[in-house]
């Protein structure tokens, strides 16, 4: 009587979290096989995978609380790039770190409150909007760039304690700088508000079915607003990493497309936060090992293919060949009210 | 009574046109405003910025040169962007299909030899072409047969193309003239370059010819009447006997095409070779010139037009009126802002809507 | 009127739409604890009322009571506080939620700042069994069947403690089975002070379960009445307006050789579910086969089957004698197949495109209309001019976008262009759904003439009425199998609505008629 309803729960859970574990196994694996043959090497490689995680997880979260809600953001990469500008040049002017940051994610938010003023309100293609801020960015970032301004610091990493000693797990986990510590925060608080909390369910709900939302007494249009202007927010946060933590200062089009890759993320991790952060990892070691690899110079693969992996798995995991990606119902769609 | 019904119907059109043409108008009018307003705050004089826009780029027949080979990919690019429309498909992917139709024209350029002039310059015109369309007709491929949606796709294939071409231009097809440091292939013979006339680059003369051809596919051609149907309706398309698939892929293929000849007309006729960093923002140029010609191939030649005028006239304009290049950017995307967000403008200038053919493009990424 | 409170009221309440007066100063009084049945055609404005009521639409005039109140209520979360509850006609449930997550959607129990799924869980529980809905509250709602569905939606407006509970067209979608259930349910909640307005346009579910009638027509409320007061027929006539004669004249049909033949077709739905099982059936030159059943017993994806819009799992469709070499409709167009399709603007018309451009939707490829890889707009405008003259589609120009044709003309334009090739077999599903009057006489007299110029038809209709009018023979599909196929003039309306319902053919049946 038991075992089939147990059996039928373990094949639910392997369902579940099989692949993900899975992946996980053979990950930690390698990378102790790797360690155990030359540590510095790994260390440098895992740390590094971390950092260049840090923008695409945080973009991430920007794509997918605006696409649970059904707004489709492809401009990232704008609100990051002008995040990054904002926070730097506050740096310059005050030497605040803190309230740069502050500055950045605030632009962000701004630019949310735009796409969200075109998708929601104006009704405009969502994609056209996104590309609205895109090019936005660039031009305004170019067109009030000052070469040869720098500023006094950036955001340096905060050792925790004796967790920092821990061999190769203190170095690559514990001994970071803020941002990265928080946008690691931030995967599992987005997780609880989206599975967890009224408003992560009204979020869910709007997605998929706007108008049943709707009929309950949800007001759809605050909560589209709200999730993008947020996630505007945490791309916000991505380009402030950019320009104060990661390189300490701004350079025309620093972004690179992360804002892109960012949503190839998303993607990758089905729209929910704890996969994205597992894809921006992925996505991460996948830039970290192309560095490593140039710089080597050892493997016969040219350093262009590693480079193209992540995109071409993007397109492998959006095609449904390694399970289905359904995203949801709504994803795109401006809501009309009836009446 | 026919005349009289005649002439009416011709006002009719006379006023349908202008109606049509106030949104994008109206869309550059209050582009250019507020771009004025952030010159003016940036303590430059917006009146001097915008009259040496102009002369850099209409002052003189050098001027002329440089405004139409800036035009020129434009309206490549914008025609990719527009024709895809038409099927209700979104090419973002127009700067990898020229990466690819460049590469392709400049390996046959270099590396064919003995061809007569013309004979090798077509030869790598339809190099570019073809290698750009076939880049095409993945995303297309993906689309139909898994459900895969172009955007993504296109924007992936996008950073592939840049990594494959720099990969090639790095490795196998490398200039290796002692010297060269960078990666870039080498420079092309000259039986295969395109000739400039005075002022006039042969790849304006045939970029407008890709209008033409665009124009007749679309609303001439029986093909055409496909894809319109399946932008409008692919749910009436498939009830009418229509293959759906087909037309999809075909459209991303010639929508690619127009993107692989841009590529292939500007290393025969401005680069001379294949360089990285070549046009970067060409494939979202061409969502703005594509929206601003109202996705009408024929619009696309003056809005390409317009923004390559800001292209061309844009150094002249840092020179004389110290005022960075970069506005051109800004008031870009201002334009497409306000394009796109035909209400505003709509509601400024006191237009009514027109009926017309809409299309939504994003719904939805995945795989159904 | 005695003093009692009334559960609510609407009064003069005014809609307009753009060229549409849906609500012209209707009235409608509900009494606590009755079931008030509201009774119209599609479009006589029972649904633009209960949106009024459930603050979707803003009426242009009118006032609406509750409890003797007068308020105004501007959105759905107006209505819920006024203890207003819907199931509308399309449900409004998030298909990847459970049972537990659609109840609390909009009013959820928290612990602090966390949702309270146990608690969701339990008041599912709590309310199932106080008012005997049965629903599990952990299953998500895209596996439910339709009937469990609505019992969600059911417990949804009584989660939210609804007294005024507006159901639209329960009915449609239901067997009769489920029907009957939901009955049930409605008297349990009549017995615990639920005031209930049933929509529908059908009759006899009407007098079986309402306590009083109203009947709106064209926007307006023709009267109020009692089922003691008032039968079938009564109802019919003010619902409609004039005496319902759906009497074709046709003369017997002169069946012919077998056009269309389905041989133990297999299809699935969109799920992946068996949604046709085993259907074989005939349809012979001269005849008009008509399918009746219940809507979304698998008459659609029969209809796509058959016409090549959707695969088919197992078994075979034969055209002409001829299986199809590969299942695409411009196959079966080219080979005398017209079809006239469930819903017209979906697949029918391209709504942006002029009506020329509309009636050379399946023939644009083709001699006249194209020269080599042209368009010809001369043949094509030449086309339409004919055409349009000869159905008499309503329009301005040939160029007018068929958008802005009424139904009926759009459906004129579907048949001008289907019946204006040579049909073998003519396919039609639903094609008068929607429609006035005229428009629907006229098309039915024009499917008669097909089959009297020797085209095999097959008939696919949701209304019994105009099933028996038409049909020669009748195939009736339950649960995807037709479970009895029956000469027109051998069956009465009941012994169709039993076998509707799903009753063994031989109960129900003579023997004579029994199916082949």
């Amino acid at each position: 009587m038991s075992t089939p309803a147990s059996f039928a729960n373990w094949k639910l859970f392997w369902k579940r979290w099989g692949i993900g574990l899975s992946i996980a196994a053979v990950v930690l694996a390698v990378i102790f096989y790797f360690y155990a043959r030359s540590p510095r090497v790994t260390e440098a490689v895992l740390a590094s995978t971390l950092r260049q995680s840090v923008p695409l997880v945080l973009g991430a979260l920007c794509g997918l609380l605006g696409e649970r809600a059904a707004v489709i953001n492809i401009g990232i990469e704008g609100q990051m790039l002008m995040a990054a500008y904002v926070g730097f040049m506050v740096n310059v002017r005050t030497g605040n770190l803190l309230f740069a940051v502050l500055m950045g994610v605030l632009t962000g938010a701004v630019l949310g409150a735009l796409l969200a003023f075109m998708s929601v309100t104006l009704k405009i293609d969502q994609i056209i909007g996104g590309t609205v801020i895109n090019i936005l960015a660039i031009g305004l970032t170019g067109y009030f760039y000052q070469v040869g301004l720098s500023a006094q610091g950036k955001l340096n990493p905060i050792p925790l304690g004796p967790l920092a000693k821990i061999p190769l797990i203190g170095p690559v986990l514990f001994d970071n700088p803020p941002i990265t510590y928080a946008s690691i925060v931030l995967v599992f608080v987005v997780h609880y508000v989206l599975f967890h909390t009224p408003w992560g369910l009204r979020t869910r709900a709007v997605g998929e079915h706007p108008r049943a939302a709707d009929t309950l007494g949800i007001n759809v249009y605050l909560v589209r607003y709200v999730n993008v202007i947020v996630g505007g927010a945490l791309a916000g946060l991505a380009g402030a990493y950019l320009s104060l933590e990661a390189v300490g200062s701004f350079e025309r089009n620093m972004t690179n497309g992360r804002g892109f890759v960012a949503l190839a993320v998303m993607i990758f991790g089905k729209w929910t936060p704890f996969g994205a952060w597992g894809a921006a990892l992925l996505f991460g070691f996948a830039t970290a090992m192309q560095t490593q690899l140039q710089f080597a110079g050892k493997l016969h693969i040219p350093h262009q293919f590693i480079g193209m992996l992540p995109y071409l798995l993007t397109i492998v995991v959006l095609a449904g060949f390694v399970g289905r990606a359904r995203p949801p119902a709504a994803d795109g769609i401006p809501y009309e009210k009836e009446g | 009574m026919a005349e009289q019904q005649n002439q009416q119907s011709q006002k009719g059109a006379v006023r349908r046109f202008l109606q049509s043409i106030a949104v994008p108008l109206g869309a550059v009018a209050l582009a250019l405003l507020i771009g004025a307003i952030i010159i003016e705050l940036s303590g430059a004089s917006a009146w001097e910025a915008y009259v040496a826009l102009a002369k850099g780029a209409f002052g003189s027949a050098e001027g002329w040169r440089r405004t139409l080979e800036k035009t020129t990919p434009l309206i490549f690019s914008g025609l990719a962007v527009a024709f895809a429309f038409k099927a209700g498909l979104f090419n973002i992917g127009a700067q990898g299909q020229l990466l690819f139709g460049a590469i392709t024209a400049a390996w046959v350029g270099f590396a064919v030899h003995g061809l007569p002039p013309g004979l090798h310059a077509a030869l790598a015109l339809i190099a570019g072409t073809i290698a750009g369309g076939l880049f095409g007709a993945i995303p297309g491929a993906l689309k139909t047969y898994t459900g895969a949606h172009e955007v993504i796709t296109t924007i992936m294939l996008n950073y592939i193309a840049m990594g494959f071409t720099d990969y090639l231009a790095n490795g196998p097809l490398k200039d290796r003239s002692p010297g060269n440091i960078i990666a870039r292939t080498p420079e092309i013979l000259p039986s295969a370059k395109l000739p400039t006339w005075g002022w006039l680059p042969f790849g304006f003369i045939l970029a407008v010819l890709a209008a033409v051809f665009a124009w007749w596919v679309l609303q001439r051609t029986t093909l055409g009447f496909e894809i319109r149907t399946v932008g409008q309706n692919p749910h009436a398309a498939r009830y009418a006997g229509m293959k759906v698939a087909r037309t999809v892929i075909l459209t991303m293929v010639i929508s690619a095409a127009f993107a692989g000849i841009g590529g292939a007309v500007e290393t025969q006729g401005v680069v001379g070779r294949y360089e990285p960093g070549f046009n970067a923002n060409l494939g979202f140029d061409g969502i703005t010139v594509a929206l601003l010609g109202k996705t009408n191939p024929f619009g696309v030649i003056p809005a390409a037009m317009l923004l390559g005028a800001m292209r061309a006239g844009s150094n002249v304009m840092q020179f004389d009126a110290h005022v960075a290049q970069e506005i051109t950017d800004v008031v870009q995307a201002l334009m497409l802002f306000f394009v796109a967000a035909d209400q505003i403008v709509r509601w400024l200038l006191r237009i009514r809507a027109e009926e017309g053919e809409k299309i939504t493009l994003s719904t939805g990424w995945g795989s159904q | 009127m005695s003093e009692e409170t009334l559960a609510l009221e609407v009064r003069n309440i005014v809609k307009r739409f753009p060229g549409v007066l849906a609500n012209d100063h209707v009235n409608f009084t509900l009494r606590k604890g009755e079931v008030h049945a509201l009774l119209g055609e599609n479009g006589a404005g029972k649904t633009t009322l209960m949106n009024i009521i459930y603050g979707l639409y803003h009426p242009d005039e009118g006032e609406i009571y509750i409890n003797g109140q007068k308020v105004t209520i501007d959105s759905p979360h107006d209505a819920i506080r006024l203890g207003i509850g819907m199931v509308h006609q399309h449900f409004m449930l998030v298909p990847v939620f459970t049972v537990a997550e659609n109840l609390i959607l909009g009013a959820e129990p928290t612990k602090g700042w966390t949702l309270d799924l146990k608690a969701a869980r339990e008041a599912v529980i709590r309310l199932s069994e106080q008012y005997g809905l049965e629903v599990d509250p952990d299953a998500v709602v895209e596996d439910l069947p339709v009937g469990v569905q609505q019992r969600v939606e059911i417990l949804k407006a009584l989660y939210r403690d609804a007294k005024v509970l507006v159901l639209d067209e329960p009915t449609a979608v239901l067997t009769p089975q489920e029907v009957e259930e939901l009955f049930v349910i409605m008297r349990q909640l009549k017995e615990r002070g639920v005031s209930i307005i049933f929509i529908t346009h059908k009759l006899k579910e009407v007098l079986a379960i309402a306590d009083r009638i109203t009947v709106m027509r064209r926007g307006r409320v023709v009267g109020t009445t009692t089922p003691s007061e008032v039968t079938e027929q009564d109802l019919a006539t003010m619902m409609v307006g004039r005496e319902v004669v759906l009497q074709v004249d046709k003369a017997p049909a002169k069946p012919g050789d077998v056009v269309l033949s389905v041989q133990d077709l297999e299809v699935e739905d969109e799920r992946g579910l068996i949604a046709v099982d085993g259907v074989s059936l005939e349809v012979r030159e001269g005849e008009i086969l008509g399918v009746a059943g219940v809507q979304g017993n698998g008459q659609t994806e029969l209809v796509e089957a058959i016409t090549g819009l959707r695969e088919i799992r197992s078994g075979k469709v034969v055209l002409g004698g001829h299986e199809a070499p590969d299942r695409n409709p411009r196959y079966l167009i080219e080979h005398g197949m017209a079809h006239i399709p469930e819903d017209r603007q979906k697949h029918g018309l391209v709504l942006s495109y002029p009506i020329a451009d509309n009636l050379v939707l399946c023939t644009y490829y083709k001699p006249p209309f194209a020269k080599g890889l042209q368009r010809n707009e001369e043949a094509i405008e030449e086309n339409a001019k004919r055409l349009v003259k000869e159905y008499d589609v309503r329009t301005p120009s040939i160029f007018t976008p068929a958008r802005s044709l009424s139904g009926g003309n759009q459906q004129k334009v579907i048949v001008a262009r289907e019946f204006s090739r040579p049909v073998k077999l003519l396919v039609a599903n639903q094609p008068t759904r929607g429609l006035d009057v005229g428009s629907i006489e006229y098309i039915h007299k024009r499917i008669v003439e097909m089959r009297d110029q020797g085209a095999a038809v097959l008939l696919v209709s949701a209304e019994l009425d105009e099933i028996l009018s038409l049909a020669d023979r009748i195939a009736v599909m339950y649960r995807g199998k037709i479970v009895a196929v029956v000469d027109a003039d051998k069956v009465t309306r009941a012994q169709l609505g039993l076998l509707m319902a799903g009753s063994p053919a031989e109960d129900v049946l003579d023997k004579e008629a029994v199916p082949a």
